[in-house]
């Protein structure tokens, strides 16, 4: 009955609102992680932009070395 | 029902980051440290040109605290990408043709990693610093995202096409595989064609340059490598305590009603 449940099949509709919202808040920090820079963000947030580049410079080799487009 | 694989994925990626992060470090980081001495005595020996990017980059963390940072990222993004793969592993672990939780689970970061790494990989490869153009880094990046989104897809669609086939026993196996492989390759193939080409690398030495990409290939494929390993065991070891009665403390981590 418990093996039931966990091999029945779970529908796209049936996951839950919070692991959507939770997919899209993980892709979004691996974003910030990973790809956000200043230059990169500039055209969106003008002036504000210049914060990204501290997660920028400190993720750096991170960034190079799992080949996302650095600058 | 989605909570245990959740977490599951989080520790594995934590653990599966930090692994990739002592692969890059001992290969990769002395490659970055030569990429940047080149780099910055071509900025050197043009005086001032237009080449703003890692002078006044320096300046913000020393390399050793960006070394410190290598890890940072690896661990953090292992979290984050594990967390992802736990979810995407409870929609699909009911579907998978795979029997046990063991290779559910390698199968679905083996495929995973082809559509996130692999094929952009492809296309494009990691770049040391000083290669490539910092004012084309919007396009650059919304062409990788663009290319690691539709390789994913390529690759989903493939997956339910061989679904659709062998349920419907419309066809033969070797049919059946023949053709979603074509089907994959000429998708990848469009991406690849279609898609602006990669950067240049100009002048850079080439030898460096490949050996970091190696470097770059093998902490993403130690990574999900990992990821896929630990998720596994851990995945195993849940059932197996499901199995001979888990102690009270351990129901609530199996996901039972």
């Amino acid at each position: 009955m418990e093996r039931d449940s966990l091999e029945r099949r779970i529908s796209l509709g049936e996951m839950p609102l919070w692991s959507w919202l939770l997919s899209l808040l993980l892709l979004g920090m691996l974003f910030v992680l990973l790809s956000a820079s200043g230059e990169l963000l500039v055209p969106l947030l003008g002036q504000a932009a210049g914060l990204a580049d501290y997660m920028h410079e400190f993720a750096h080799d991170g960034r190079h070395l799992l080949s996302v487009p650095c600058h | 029902m989605i909570t245990p694989y959740l977490r599951r994925g989080m520790a594995a990626g934590l653990l599966a980051g930090l692994l990739a992060g002592l692969f890059a470090f001992f290969t990769g980081e002395p490659l970055l440290d030569q990429a940047i001495a080149l780099e910055e005595s071509a900025v050197h020996s043009h005086e001032e040109g237009a080449a703003r990017s890692h002078e006044d980059d320096g300046e913000v963390f020393s390399r050793a605290t960006q070394k410190v940072g290598l890890f940072f990222a690896t661990g953090l993004s292992g979290v984050f990408i594990g967390g992802l793969f736990g979810l995407v592993y409870a929609y699909f672990r009911s579907r998978m043709a795979a029997g046990s939780e063991w290779t559910r689970s390698v199968s679905l970061a083996a495929v995973i990693f082809a559509g996130t790494v692999l094929i952009p990989f492809l296309k494009y490869p990691a770049n040391p610093p000083a290669v490539g153009d910092p004012a084309t880094i919007g396009t650059r990046t919304a062409a990788y995202l663009a290319l690691v989104g539709f390789s994913l897809l390529a690759i989903l669609a493939a997956w339910h096409a061989s679904r659709y086939l062998r349920e419907r026993c419309v066809v033969s196996t070797s049919v059946r595989q023949v053709v979603v492989g074509l089907g994959l390759i000429i998708a990848v193939s469009v991406l690849f064609v279609g898609l602006p080409a990669a950067a240049d690398p100009g002048e850079f030495p080439a030898g460096l340059l490949w050996s970091f990409r190696l470097s770059s290939l093998g902490t993403q494929t130690v990574l999900w490598a990992s990821l896929g390993a630990i998720f596994g065991l851990l995945g195993e070891r849940a059932e197996a305590r499901k199995m001979y009665g888990a102690p009270a403390a351990n129901l609530a981590e199996s996901g039972s009603p």
